[in-house]
């Protein structure tokens, strides 16, 4: 999130769109309750089903899964088109007056630099035009024929109203009417904020469709503003926090990149990453990349990193392709190139894509350790249950380790909430039996493995013998150990660079934040965006000041919210070039002539001139980016693509079915379903009465929601002769699994290119283990595909088809 | 203020020394805004935690209703209605939160035969107290809101507490504490009077110009009273009644609190109540025992 | 310290934090006159209050553990009952129905208390200890690695890869947890490493 919980109270304006909030985040949802009676904000809701978020909106409209870019596109076509724009935001905060390159184009859905064979583009094309000065050229008229916004005005001009309800299935006036209630924030007093969760991200052009709608807010100068913003609904109570840790297959903690077999050295990784200012005066705080990628090698190998070995880059592995995220990983498993993996608190039987690949790819593994609190699925892969898990455990030659560990209740730590509030808690009970934290079960591993190589030797046994152990149990770190090293100490004294002989931070300390970060290895940070969570103050992720300083409903003592406390991102942009709020009734930092004060720490250098300094400091430009240059693999825009299994055609570029830039494997491909054989809609959801896989193991979440079941509307029950309660089967080009039905009018056929096309509703609760009655997750049936940039699956789009049936027989 | 006066019993069913027309002191509310109302059902989570009840894992029968009535060990549920507005040919989904409604004139205890079995506090709680409780299932009939659910073992009716026992150290009911969007608040009469009528405005400024309170006239009002976006329409949540009142039967106990005439009748419809009880029965109110108290109404008044 | 930390009461003025403090108002303090009438006796009396967040999704709601005296459950501390705290600014003491059950998560009957195996071709697990099962993770670690472990690449460059056992973090760990499991899993080489964000 941009913004915070608590900030939603701020909004005039709440689109739910692309999530499930009142569903999925239901206390979260009380600050657009309160928003709504304390305010009097309104409530958007646009999704495929008439949802729990809907039940309490004030507009709601339906939209076919997969076509939100269209509907974005149309909304910002729909605020251009009737001079619904903030300008003196839109000019100076963005870079609508950037310059494109010459050569730039978008023709039947490709734009510039497409390779067919390697479905992928070349980008360098997607540049500014840079003046002799070395800075991006700039139209501040906006005039010229290749600035930015230019460019998106031509780009998007396909997306009429007539359009949007072709391609989305939104009834033309509904998409009018959310389109004009959209289009009033773009008031400098007035403001919208998004709320977007899956729906958003699992398409194979997920990432665009976020863009969409930054895109959009930045148009209305929605974006740092209380009550503003883009915020992504974080599913899992410390998703965030493995995310800015890194736990990524190209990420190292603080959204540093694993670096690429083409940067053998430290020098070549960083050259890439100096992130010049495009404009003078710019603060490009990337520039500091050297001091955080230094020092995280610093806490990874301590006194055996130094500057004469490349801090140790050699160490640290090297990626020949873009990433190894899940889905490339199981590619691997089925094709028997692994052999061991790690499931540590996760159940991708049910999580992955096509569960037939998954349990393919399980069963060609050696050994498979799982470490969780509650006996999962994919633990039991090789266990057969009947229809609902048809396997032969004698022809399973893989080994399974299961690890049992504590769960919350029964550890000490700090969870980074959606809001980027990284909160401690602590152990309020013992474990059950013999579990264990997976701190411990992590430590074992690494003595075990230590000790092996110190006996026996074996292949680059130096990074596992040299890795930074100084705990004072280093068979059981503490969590305070932890996060200490997460925040970051001085390993020597760091002084001032202005004046050599003053000391900011003494030796063996810690660090106050990442400021006092240094690249010549005299400091050490395990997560530099964290700095400031754990100082020689104490431990600020527990601080528990909840006071309100200006109703501001941001609670700058409570907790500690990255990076440096700071608890609305952007903040810059909510004052005008002046350096005075938009909407004094939302202040939240202002320049008093020397500086910036107020009630959140300021996103920009304390003393950094209004006029001069513009807002987006992480950007090169010091401007948010309605063109997103190379910087998206896909496009420089977003644009509108099918979903690869689609009831339709692409109306707008017949040729492309599906992110032409996203990978697919051959194998996948095959098990693409076609609308002849498969002509409805397949979607997953989430309900609120369970928790992905685990709140079937709690007896009172099994009892608010028992049984797997399947929602259609009642005229497809009709025409498909299903009845509400029946069984039914759900089958697609990779399953066929069995479920109750639910026959509702919460859902309803679209009407898309003259065609009507129905939904399948899946939700995602069951599989068979755990108290409830054993069922399927619509993994079984989807396709695997991942988003473009960042591989998430396309869950929520895909053919399936539906027929009365009986129940399982097991 | 009191506690040991504002929990005091004021009324008991089967008792004549009770005052008939208590004097509520203090008097608690729980008010359910519909209109804020999710459908979580973490009203449903927290109530079987507090309670410490459990209640067997059943199936999908075709609505997200779950379990798919009250029972003995789910005093409250949420109610799901998909309601296609005439007016505006728009969906409304109506999700109602359902369970004790805490009458100020319960029709639970004016029929409950059984000494002491159902009380009412001075703050306005209804409560069951099983210790007296003979299973005779009067109170079933009694209650113009279906509430009351029996179990099997024991055989003895079951209900909303209005969590007394939070009340009585200056808590709210369960529910209330846990409901994610406020929907439910749990204050004095007065505040939730105070605070429904904000509510109502902000309805009638989208467009329900019907939004209304439901704390019935019939009961003589409820502690348990809900904002509708349609007050002019009750019944579209889930069958909430239009016009609730005790019904004619339990009258019985009036007069036979009055007069005590009739207390040889009574007592004979209590032995085969709890004659019934002992068969191991269920006991519901007969066909037969309901005629029994119309002829006796009819017989005297 | 997680317990006895002060509660401090809310400066806004929405409906519920009134009732709430109208409540504390009625000055339905004694239990006694509670136990007088047939009332409950209230079931969070004596209990050990500590500080913790849900885990369930990111919204991140404070909540509070009451747990018996481990002296009264046989030296093991045991958790009664799972609340929202009322402190806490985004969930205000709410909790939402995964939130309010907790309790039932944390003793749920499908919790593992004891590590386990499941040898290749069999149809059971059978259980283990610590020691057999860690040895067991560390020697199939060890041995595909020194097997598999891509040091330099066809051009000389040192890669120092291991994409040949993978790895999935839990984001329901904590931060600390999650750094530790970076260290040693980075620290091996791997490449194969997600969390559900991708997901």
């Amino acid at each position: 999130m941009t913004n915070l919980w608590t900030d939603i109270r701020s909004a005039d304006l709440v689109i739910v769109m692309g999530g499930n909030a009142a569903e999925a985040h239901p206390c979260g949802f009380k600050w657009v309750t309160r928003a709504k009676a304390e305010r009097g904000a309104r409530l958007i809701v646009v999704d495929p089903r008439f949802t729990r978020t809907a039940a309490v909106a004030d507009y709601y409209a339906p939209i076919r899964p997969g076509t939100d870019i269209t509907f974005l596109l149309g909304v910002i076509k729909y605020c251009i088109d009737n001079n619904k724009v903030q300008w003196d935001y839109v000019k100076p905060f963005t870079n609508a007056a950037f310059i494109v390159m010459e050569g730039y184009g978008f023709k039947d859905g490709l734009f510039t630099g497409y390779d067919p064979a390697k479905r992928s583009y070349d980008r360098a094309g997607w540049d500014y035009e840079i003046g002799p000065d070395g800075y991006a050229v700039l139209d501040p008229t906006l005039t010229h024929p290749r600035c930015v916004w230019n460019l998106l005005k031509q780009h998007i001009a396909p997306y009429t109203p007539e359009t949007v309800a072709r391609i989305c299935g939104t009834p033309r006036e509904k998409f009018l009417h959310i389109a004009a209630m959209i289009a009033e924030t773009s008031a400098p007093n007035k403001v919208m904020t998004s709320m977007y969760a899956l729906g958003w991200t699992q398409h194979s052009y997920g990432a665009q469709n976020i863009r969409a709608m930054a895109m959009l807010q930045l148009i209305l100068g929605n974006v740092g503003l209380r009550g503003g913003g883009v915020n992504a609904l974080r599913g899992h109570s410390n998703i965030q926090g493995l995310t800015d840790l890194g736990l990524m297959s190209e990420l190292i903690p603080g959204y540093l990149n694993m670096p690429h077999e083409t940067e053998p050295d430290l020098a070549s990784y960083l050259k890439k990453r100096t992130f010049k200012p495009l404009q003078p005066d710019q603060i490009s705080y990337w520039r500091n990349y050297p001091k955080f990628m230094v020092s995280f090698l610093k806490a990874m190998w301590g006194d055996a990193a130094s500057a004469d070995n490349d801090y140790r880059y050699g160490w640290i592995p090297k990626l020949d392709i873009p990433m190894y995220d899940v889905i490339q990983a199981f590619e691997m498993m089925a094709q028997g190139k692994m052999n061991g993996y790690v499931c540590q608190g996760f159940n991708p039987l049910l999580s992955f894509p096509n569960r037939t690949k998954v349990t393919t790819g399980l069963s060609k593994l050696k050994f498979l350790v799982v470490m969780d609190p509650l006996d999962t699925e994919t633990a039991n892969f090789w266990q057969n249950h009947g229809e609902y898990n048809d396997v032969d455990p004698s022809k399973i030659e893989t080994e399974v380790i299961q690890l049992p560990t504590t769960c919350f209740a029964e550890d000490e730590g700090s969870l980074t909430n959606s809001g980027r509030w990284l909160q401690w808690h602590w152990a309020g009970g013992d474990p059950p039996g013999e579990a264990r934290s997976d701190v411990w079960i992590m430590a074992q591993i690494h003595l075990r493995m230590k000790a092996l190589y110190a006996k026996e030797g074996g292949k680059l046994p130096e990074p596992i013998l040299n890795l930074d152990w100084r705990y004072k149990d280093p068979a059981d770190p503490t969590p305070a150990e932890l996060a200490r090293e997460m925040n970051g100490s001085a390993l020597e004294a760091v002084t001032d660079p202005q004046d050599p002989a003053k000391v900011l931070v003494e030796k063996g300390k810690q660090l106050p934040s990442f400021a006092f970060l240094r690249d010549d290895g005299s400091t050490a940070c395990g997560c530099w965006i964290y700095s400031g969570c754990y100082t020689e103050a104490g431990n600020a992720m527990a601080r528990r000041n909840n006071a309100d300083p200006g109703h501001a409903e941001i609670y700058p003592g409570w907790a500690f919210s990255w990076p440096v406390n700071r608890r609305i991102l952007y903040n810059r942009a909510s004052c005008d070039l002046s350096g005075k709020p938009w909407d004094p009734t939302r202040k939240i930092i202002e320049w008093n002539g020397t500086k910036w004060v107020g009630y959140d720490v300021p996103d920009t250098l304390p003393t950094a001139n209004p006029e001069t300094v513009m807002p987006f400091i992480m950007d090169a430009e010091g401007t948010s980016r309605l063109w997103a240059r190379g910087l998206m693999v896909d496009g420089p825009f977003p644009t509108h693509y099918e979903p690869f299994e689609a009831p339709v055609a692409n109306v707008l570029a017949p040729g492309v079915q599906g992110n032409p830039a996203a990978r697919v494997f051959p194998d996948d491909r095959a098990d693409f379903g076609t609308a002849t054989e498969f002509p409805l809609v397949g979607t997953s959801y989430r309900l609120t009465e369970h928790f992905h896989f685990w709140t079937k193991h709690d007896r009172v979440n099994a009892m608010l929601q028992p049984q797997f079941f399947v929602e259609i509307s009642e005229e497809l029950g009709r025409e498909k002769g299903i009845t509400d309660g029946a069984w039914v089967r759900v089958w697609s080009k990779r399953a066929s699994i069995k479920a109750v039905a639910c026959v509702t009018k919460r859902i309803r056929p679209w009407t898309i290119d003259g065609k009507t096309v129905h939904l399948v509703g899946i939700p995602l609760h069951w599989g068979f283990m755990g108290l409830t009655r054993k069922g399927w997750g619509p993994n079984s049936l989807t396709p695997v595909v991942g988003d473009a940039n960042v591989e998430t699956p396309e869950f929520k789009a895909f053919l399936v088809n539906i027929e009365p049936s009986t129940p399982p027989t097991s | 203020m009191d506690a040991a006066r504002t929990m005091t019993v004021v009324r008991s069913s089967a008792t004549a020394s009770a005052r008939t027309t208590p004097r509520f002191e203090d008097e608690v509310t729980k008010l359910i805004d519909v209109s804020k109302c999710i459908g979580c059902k973490a009203c449903q989570a927290a109530c079987t935690e507090w309670n410490d009840t459990v209640q067997p894992i059943g199936y999908f029968t075709g609505s997200y209703q779950n379990p798919p009535d009250l029972t003995a060990n789910m005093f409250t549920l949420m109610r799901f209605n998909e309601w296609v507005n005439p007016k505006s040919g728009e969906l409304e989904w109506l999700i109602r939160k359902d369970g004790c409604m805490h009458c100020a004139d319960p029709g639970c205890l004016a029929a409950c035969p059984a000494p002491g079995a159902i009380v009412q506090y001075a703050n306005g709680i209804v409560d069951f107290v099983h210790e007296n409780c003979i299973g005779c299932g009067y109170c079933v009939k009694g209650c113009p809101f279906d509430i009351p659910r029996y179990s099997a073992a024991p055989a003895k009716a079951y209900k909303c507490t209005l969590c007394s026992d939070r009340v009585a150290v200056g808590d709210g009911p369960a529910c209330a504490k846990a409901c994610p969007t406020e929907a439910i608040v749990f204050g004095t009469k007065g505040e939730m009077l105070h605070h429904a009528a904000g509510r109502i405005t902000d309805l009638k400024s989208r467009g329900f110009e019907s939004a209304g309170l439901y704390n019935p006239d019939g009961v003589n009002g409820t502690h348990v009273m809900y904002v509708l976006p349609h007050a002019d329409q009750p019944e579209l949540y889930s069958n909430l009644p239009s016009d609730p009142h005790v019904s004619p039967w339990v009258r019985v106990w009036k007069g036979a609190a009055k007069t005590y005439v009739s207390l040889a009748a009574m007592a004979a419809l209590i032995v085969g109540a709890v004659v019934h009880h002992a068969a191991g029965g269920a006991n519901r109110v007969s066909e037969k025992d309901e005629q029994a108290a119309k002829k006796l109404i009819e017989g005297k008044e | 310290m997680p317990e006895g930390i002060s509660r401090r009461a809310f400066l806004g003025g929405s409906a519920a934090t009134l009732a709430a403090t109208s409540l504390g108002a009625f000055g339905f303090g004694a239990a006694e006159a509670a136990a007088a009438t047939s009332i409950r006796p209230f079931k969070l009396a004596g209990t050990i209050e500590t500080r913790n967040t849900c885990t369930y999704c990111a919204v991140a709601c404070g909540i509070i553990l009451y747990a018996k005296p481990a002296a009264e459950t046989g030296g093991k501390r045991v958790i009664t009952y799972i609340d929202g705290d009322p402190d806490h600014p985004t969930n205000r003491g709410t909790l939402c129905p995964k939130g309010a059950a907790l309790l039932n998560f944390v003793h749920s009957p499908d919790r593992l208390t004891v590590p386990r195996y499941r040898a290749p071709g069999e149809s059971s697990f059978r259980e283990v200890s610590w020691d057999w099962a860690l040895d067991r993770v560390a020697r199939q670690f060890k041995d595909d690695r020194d097997k598999n472990l891509v040091t330099t690449n066809a051009g000389g460059v040192a890669v120092n890869r291991w994409i040949t056992t993978g790895f999935l973090a839990a984001s329901a760990c904590t931060n600390e947890t999650g750094w530790l499991t970076f260290k040693v899993v980075r620290g091996m080489g791997a490449l194969v490493f997600d969390n559900q964000a991708r997901v």
